[in-house]
């Protein structure tokens, strides 16, 4: 990594959409360096804190979003949304490639078809979109965001479009690419969140407040068989249900 | 794939010749009404050299006028997706522009352009204008949003999110436009010669049906065809060509991947 990964506070005073209260007053820690996972019943508006943290939204009055090394956020953040997003006009590499070819900077070939093996489609650099499958597109987009060599990743359910062994295989391949890096997972799964996150974070609510859930105490990503995890996953999915 | 489309075309075509030949021979009509197949078809062979001097006159018209008017729709179409300030003033112009029968003006662009080329390359591209600038412009509207949102938090600038999202995802979009603006190119070639002219198809046509030679009229009408036909198939070749991303299928041949 070339930028260490700065902790995140984000403060919300509230968020108001079309006059319905989306979001409460939420005060959240990002640690630096660890993945912090948002759960929450559906319409919470996790996906609302995701898009402001992005910058994809303005801020609402009085909201504040700081690193805590001071800098500012602007071209530190990636962002990874539940659909893959590859554009169906441009083979593998260059959708890896997307970020610089945007920015009009030049193109790291070398380090994208790094990225490519490392995600394990080594040999489909030059693949449509559409011949790959589901897996294998999110896989692309896993790639294409670690292109972007940000410290701060969001993700948005990256996993939730894809079957469950694929899914397990794509969690081992994210926790692995995104050690080090200050990660913001929205997910449903709690199995997922037990496996991948440091902490754990629950919305719910209307508005919506946030609230810490304890996690196992061995580190990520943890084993999907282990008993503390599988306990953990068991009452966060049972207090889901019950804020839902 | 393509030989089977074509063998099946020629026997479409071959079919309608004889149901042609078949109500000639049953009505008896008069050959300055309803010539007989053989009969344009000797007009064809007789008069070809006319005929093809003529077609190659319209055939230039329709391919400026469609190179002009692909052109203007596609910076239209850019220029309305671009500034806001563009939309405002420009898009009512637009649809008055498409109110008014291009027939209607037909005389008009004779009159200030002349009898030459230019009053039907006029014709014609005013007629491939809005096909095209309404196609491109819907499908540059119709980005996916998650592709912008992927840009943007990718740091690229309007500009960028322009030429190399907004565009690409609109090229099957404009792809459309360009089949629907040559399809009709030749009719705005041919109005133009009706109206006034000294060569092309469309004069010829309209001489020989002042002189009651219906052969030669419809020898000119096949030719057309054929031009209208050859050009369709060339554009849709060459969009195939240019876009071979973009995934079509009929509801009838759905796949699951």
């Amino acid at each position: 990594m070339d930028h260490r990964a700065p902790a995140l506070d984000i403060a919300i005073p509230g968020l108001a959409f079309g006059g319905r209260q989306v979001l409460g007053e939420l005060r959240l820690r990002l640690p630096a360096g660890h993945c912090t996972a948002l759960l929450g019943p559906s319409g919470v508006g996790k996906s609302t804190l995701l898009r402001l943290v992005a910058g994809l939204l303005p801020l609402p009055e009085g909201a504040w979003i700081a690193a805590e090394d001071g800098a500012p956020l602007t071209g530190r953040v990636a962002w990874m949304a539940q659909q893959d997003l590859l554009l169906p006009w441009l083979r593998l590499r260059q959708n890896v490639l997307l970020g610089a070819r945007l920015r009009g900077e030049r193109t790291d070939v070398a380090r994208a078809d790094a990225l490519i093996a490392s995600v394990g489609l080594s040999g489909r650099e030059t693949a449509w979109p559409s011949e790959l499958s589901g897996g294998m597109r999110q896989r692309a987009a896993l790639a294409r965001t670690l292109m972007e060599q940000r410290p701060v990743v969001l993700m948005d359910e990256p996993f939730s479009a894809v079957d469950a062994p694929t899914r397990h295989r794509l969690q081992d391949l994210a926790a692995r690419l995104l050690a080090g890096r200050t990660v913001l997972l929205v997910t449903h799964d709690p199995l997922e969140a037990m496996r991948l996150a440091h902490h754990v974070v629950m919305l719910r609510g209307a508005p919506a407040t946030a609230e810490e859930i304890r996690v196992p105490a061995a580190p990520p990503p943890r084993d999907a068989s282990d008993p503390a995890v599988m306990a953990a996953a068991a009452a966060l999915l049972e207090s889901l249900a019950a804020a839902a | 794939m393509r030989s089977g489309a074509l063998s099946r075309g020629l026997v479409v075509a071959a079919g309608l010749v004889l149901l042609w030949q078949a109500f000639v021979w049953i009505t008896a009509a008069p050959p300055f009404l309803l010539p007989s197949p053989g009969r344009v078809a000797l007009a064809l062979w007789d008069r070809g050299d006319i005929i093809l001097g003529h077609a190659a006159v319209t055939l230039s018209e329709i391919l400026v006028g469609l190179g002009l008017g692909a052109l203007a729709g596609v910076l239209a179409a850019l220029l309305l997706a671009a500034f806001a300030q563009a939309r405002r003033w420009l898009l009512p112009v637009l649809l008055v522009s498409q109110a008014v029968p291009v027939f209607a003006i037909a005389p008009l662009l004779t009159l200030w352009l002349g009898f030459g080329m230019a009053s039907k390359v006029a014709m014609a591209a005013i007629i491939i204008f809005f096909p095209v600038a309404s196609a491109f412009l819907d499908g540059l509207r119709r980005t996916d949003p998650g592709w912008l949102e992927l840009a943007r938090s990718m740091g690229a600038s309007r500009a960028a999110i322009l030429f190399r999202l907004r565009v690409p995802a609109a090229l099957p979009a404009l792809a459309s436009g360009l089949r629907v603006a040559t399809a009709v190119a030749p009719i705005g070639a041919v109005v133009g010669e009706w109206v006034g002219a000294s060569a092309g198809l469309g004069f010829l046509m309209l001489h020989a049906n002042a002189r009651s030679q219906a052969d030669v009229m419809f020898a000119a009408l096949a030719v057309l065809a054929a031009i209208a036909l050859a050009l369709w198939f060339a554009m849709d070749a060459l969009l195939r060509a240019a876009i071979p991303w973009s995934r079509e299928t009929f509801p009838d041949e759905e796949t699951q991947p």
